[in-house]
């Protein structure tokens, strides 16, 4: 299962705010100067430049465009520059390595605006809970926005308001010359909210300068991916669609690839990620919902920190595909042996099947099993199954019978035994 | 019904979408609890082009039908009891789907199986089903169960599941949770350690669930036949946070036990896909551990881990038992429902006759088969069409020369002109107005004794004449005198012996060059000697050529004298002549229908009008 809520680059959320907005708020003139620069781009400098033609009359800003935040403080802003001085910038910060919290990762984007003077800086927010969407706003943006969050005005929106009758005046305060702006700059904005199925976006500071222009400073958002198809004409094109970025720092191992790749080639859902190379417990689960209770179960018993994976299978997969993701644990969980000599676990477990059929995605995993039974034996591995689920007699004889053959301890145990009992058994043996 | 049931033993639903399988799913249960009216009223097929149709299902072992209505509208006006939708729609039509069933004054539940629904979409079907009374199940779920009473569409699985879980009658245990892969799990789990379930209901996993996990708690509450609660909540939003408040301001009071799943989140990398799509932590008070301690600190019984959730599960119970809380159960055998014939097939428990022997071709593998060879074969190997009548007709591989002269007779035989009855029998019918295939067929009905029969008739006269040994003279006399017709195959409008048919000529120049033997072919032109000394135009023709030399091919090829019979007596000959001339008639069907020509009316001047 995907997550419907998801970021997109500052860049892409200014492109489509701008395009939007003036689609209920005619006045917005945006000045449309974006850019971002990449190490390729940095590499083609005079091509960059005769793009995107401002960059040699604008005062230009230049920050990181890639999912985080306090920039600021992390010293990756520049302001007011011309550009050599952007050049200089980028040479220097980008391919730079950056710990952010406790990843580290690559920078690798700068988005590039001209510099906008002000004195003041606006907060606003637009949230969304189950009866409401909700806007916050403050006159104290900027990164003093959460030490004053207390200053911050939130007006709930009943879902279903008709946003133009909506009465704003009375529960903003008074902005004086920029009131006739601000009001209905909050409503547009608004409405490109809803329209565009933003699930989150916050304007944190955006100005207003001298002659009543608003310009977005630092935008974040998110989309409600699931909502593509509703937006073809904007960001969900199939043939074009907005990017999702992952994290910065966040690189998917080739294990992790090669199930994501399956993932994508089928009905069914084969979820992996890697936690701990060296972890000595690894789990092959069935079903979103269980993997989530084996993975809890695994750490409340506290051997978090000796967990391998997180990962499920469900949906049916075929014989096939559950062969190679089972292989695919098999290999890292038999890499090598525990250097303490200790056992490794393999949890197989999983909850009663609806449908999947327990006998047919198990013949896959004993297939793996056997061709790598030397291997299991090698690293010192014992393996725990729990399943239950059509045809799961069958399936779990299959088990019983491959370790028999391959000499590879394996413990079976049914739909009688509590579904992660299994990992109290294994844990408590050592 | 009382408020707080959304189902019961009377419940029918309409389902959305034609989804066979959860109907036949949901009729089983309804069997094995001994419900009295099927569950499903009605199926929507908005694809179908008939207002009403009808699907057959099972109902123990009789069939019965089950109406299929183009439209909501007129589903809910004729099955107006029937007020649960379980929609089936595609992510991209729940939304409108659900909001007709929520608008309507029929439905009161609406359950959203489907997957993926933009949450803008799920946040307007909560707007009116709140603004109308009416409740939702979904989106991104299974559905749920009253045990014994009503189960929506796939919930539960497997009839043995079912059996198994003891949800063909109600226990006691009201059990919610956001998980609908983990309810056949939880489910079989409480039916081991409490009397069962009485009511399990799986909300889904997404942000903005139609009704929450409090929702159907209340409903729980307020049922006296439900004892303890049971829910599996999860990490992420805000929702538990609800039982909480309802359990301190006293609107829940009985045992409620709980577990929130996602306490390994902390260990986990931020950012991690974990569970549900509303499964992830965006404060710490939507974590799994806050929300466990708020529900323990409330009074809930809450486990230290799901490992001991069973546990807690099973104390509870029985403390409500010594105190007497329980009503025992009036326990029955479910009765059994009939093994569906494929799956009995699959395990060789049945066997049923064939109606229908065919040895010819096979099209249920990867490539079809023509007589066992693959058409990737006879594709790739550029095989003859003469290669592939024989595979067809004959069932064998034939050699060179006979798919040579197979190919030989098919283009002799492909036209011989408009006049001739098949083909402008085909002209005319093309020229009112009809179709190909009935143009062709028409052409095809006037092939008979008259028109293409010679062929087929020289094969049978001069066969009967060589087996019997008759002396050409003799033949030409039992012709004569006994059959009383002219011998077929011989003679010619135009041709004579000295302006000879050139495409007997070269029928017989490749007979006589490719065929080790011809014994038909040498004893017609021994008769053919005979009747041209009669009269010049007594020549052999093409088509007793062709069906005499189709008898010499035969003589030449691996048949024994039974297999030569089955050829003859299953019409091939003629079926050479029909699969020949189709091409022609197609070719004046495809001539006359280029053209636009109108309809043929014979002139009154070619007709002669007397009494």
């Amino acid at each position: 299962m995907d997550m419907a809520q998801k970021n997109i680059y500052e860049y892409d959320a200014k492109k489509l705010v701008a395009s939007q907005l003036p689609n209920y708020f005619p006045e917005f003139n945006y000045h449309g100067k974006l850019a971002v620069i990449t190490p390729e781009k940095l590499a083609n400098f005079d091509r960059f430049i005769a793009e995107n033609p401002w960059l040699k009359t604008d005062k230009l800003v230049a920050k990181p465009d890639q999912l985080f935040g306090k920039r600021g403080k992390a010293n990756l802003i520049l302001l007011d520059a011309n550009l050599e001085q952007l050049k200089k910038f980028a040479e220097e910060k980008l391919d730079q390595e950056l710990k952010i919290g406790n990843v580290k990762g690559v920078l690798n984007r700068l988005l590039i605006e001209p510099y906008t003077p002000h004195e003041t800086e606006y907060y606003i927010s637009i949230t969304s809970d189950r009866y409401n969407d909700l806007i916050h706003f403050s006159f104290e943006g900027g990164i003093f926005v959460e030490e004053n969050w207390d200053k911050v005005i939130h007006i709930p929106v009943p879902f279903g308001t008709n946003i133009e009758s909506f009465d704003f005046e009375t529960k903003l305060p008074n902005l004086g010359k920029f009131n006739d702006v601000l009001i209905p700059f909050i409503k547009g904005l608004f409405q490109v909210y809803c329209a565009q199925d933003f699930a989150f976006l916050e304007i944190n500071p955006f100005a207003i300068t001298e002659d009543k222009k608003i310009v977005p400073l630092d935008l974040k958002a998110r989309l409600d991916d699931t909502a593509a198809f509703l937006h073809i004409d904007t960001w969900g094109n199939p043939n074009n669609p907005i990017e999702f970025p992952i994290g910065i720092g966040q690189k998917m191992a080739k294990e992790e690839a090669l199930i994501k790749d399956l993932d994508e080639k089928t009905g069914a859902s084969l979820k992996f990620q890697i936690l701990n190379r060296d972890g000595r417990i690894w789990t092959m689960v069935a079903g979103g919902g269980a993997s989530v209770v084996y993975t809890d179960t695994i750490v409340d018993l506290g051997y978090g920190d000796e967990l391998g994976n997180y990962g499920e299978y469900s949906g049916n997969p075929s014989r096939e595909h559950t062969e190679i993701y089972a292989q695919n644990i098999i290999d890292l969980i038999s890499t090598s042996p525990d250097p303490q000599g200790r056992e490794k676990y393999l949890i197989i477990g999983g909850g009663i099947a609806n449908f999947t059929d327990v006998k047919a995605t198990f013949t896959g995993i004993v297939s793996a099993i056997r061709k790598s039974a030397d291997k299991l034996k090698n690293a010192n591995v014992k393996i725990f199954v729990r399943r239950g689920g059509p045809n799961e007699k069958q399936g779990l004889e299959l088990m019983k019978q491959v370790g028999k053959e391959t000499g590879v301890p394996i413990e079976v145990y049914d739909r009688y035994t509590h579904m992660t009992r299994v990992v109290s058994i294994a844990l408590n043996e050592n | 019904m009382e408020s707080y049931k959304l189902f019961d033993k009377n419940t029918q639903a309409i389902i959305y979408g034609f989804q066979t399988r959860p109907v036949q799913r949901m009729l089983d249960f309804d069997f094995v609890c001994k419900r009295k009216k099927p569950s499903v009223a009605a199926i929507i097929r908005p694809t179908q082009t008939a207002a009403i149709g009808y699907h057959k299902v099972f109902w123990s072992n009789k069939e019965i039908v089950i109406p299929i209505y183009k439209t909501l509208s007129l589903a809910t006006k004729k099955h107006p009891k029937a007020d649960v939708m379980i929609n089936f729609s595609s992510f991209r039509s729940s939304y409108p789907t659900s909001k007709e069933a929520l608008e309507s004054d029929t439905i009161r539940t609406v359950v959203i199986i489907a997957e993926g629904i933009p949450e803008r979409l799920s946040r307007d079907l909560i707007r009116i089903a709140r603004e109308r009374g009416k409740f939702i199940i979904g989106p991104a779920t299974v559905g749920g169960i009253v045990a014994g009473n009503f189960k929506i569409g796939n919930t539960a699985g497997t009839l043995e599941n079912i059996i198994l879980s003891k949800l063909y009658r109600p226990g006691s245990v009201g059990f919610v949770s956001k998980s609908g892969g983990m309810s056949n799990e939880m489910n079989f789990m409480i039916s081991q350690c409490t009397n069962g379930i009485y009511e399990g209901i799986a909300i889904g996993g997404d942000r903005y669930p139609g009704s929450r996990l409090i929702d159907h708690l209340l409903r729980y509450e307020a049922n006296p036949e439900i004892k303890i609660l049971v829910v599996l909540g999860e990490i992420g939003g805000v929702d538990e946070y609800a039982i909480v408040e309802a359990m301190k301001n006293g609107s829940i009071k009985k045992p409620l036990v709980i577990w929130v799943t996602g306490t390994a989140a902390k260990i986990l990398p931020q950012g991690l896909q974990f569970g549900h799509a509303g499964a992830m932590a965006g404060s710490e008070k939507e974590t799994a551990d806050a929300k466990n301690q708020a529900l323990r600190e409330a009074g809930a019984i809450v486990p230290d881990s799901y490992e001991d959730l069973d546990k807690k599960i099973k104390e509870t119970f029985e403390k409500l038992k010594k105190e007497r809380k329980i009503v025992p159960i009036d326990e029955f055998e479910p009765p059994k429902v009939p093994m569906d014939f494929s799956e009995a097939q699959r395990l060789g428990l049945v066997r049923k006759p064939t109606n229908v022997i065919v040895t010819i071709s096979d099209d249920r593998g990867d490539v079809p088969t023509f007589a066992g060879v693959g058409l990737d074969k006879i594709i790739r190997e550029n095989k003859s069409i003469g290669y592939v009548i024989g595979l067809l007709w004959f069932k064998r591989e034939l050699p060179e020369f006979a798919q040579q002269f197979i190919e030989i007779v098919i283009k002799l035989t492909a036209d011989h002109g408009p006049a001739v009855s098949g083909a402008h029998n085909a002209i005319i019918t093309a020229r009112a107005g009809k179709d190909l295939m009935s143009s062709l067929a028409s052409g095809i009905l006037t092939i008979g004794p008259r028109f293409g029969g010679a062929i087929s008739n020289a094969a049978k006269y001069f066969r009967e004449a060589l087996q019997k040994g008759m002396k050409p003279l003799e033949f030409m006399g039992y012709m004569k005198d006994v059959v009383k017709i002219n011998i077929p195959g011989i003679g010619h409008r135009i041709k004579s012996v000295q302006n000879p048919d050139v495409r007997v000529q070269l029928l017989k120049e490749f007979v006589f060059k490719n065929f080790e033997k011809h014994p038909h072919l040498d004893y017609a032109l021994e008769v053919e000697k005979l009747t041209t000394s009669k009269r010049n135009n007594l020549i052999l023709n093409v088509d007793g050529c062709i069906g005499i030399t189709f008898l010499d091919l035969l003589e030449n090829l691996d048949f024994t004298k039974e297999e030569i019979e089955d050829v003859i007596f299953s019409e091939a000959l003629n079926g050479l002549f029909v699969l020949g001339r189709s091409i022609g008639m197609m070719g004046h069907v495809f001539d006359q229908k280029r053209q636009r020509a109108g309809l043929y009316r014979q002139p009154w001047d070619e007709i002669l009008f007397t009494d």
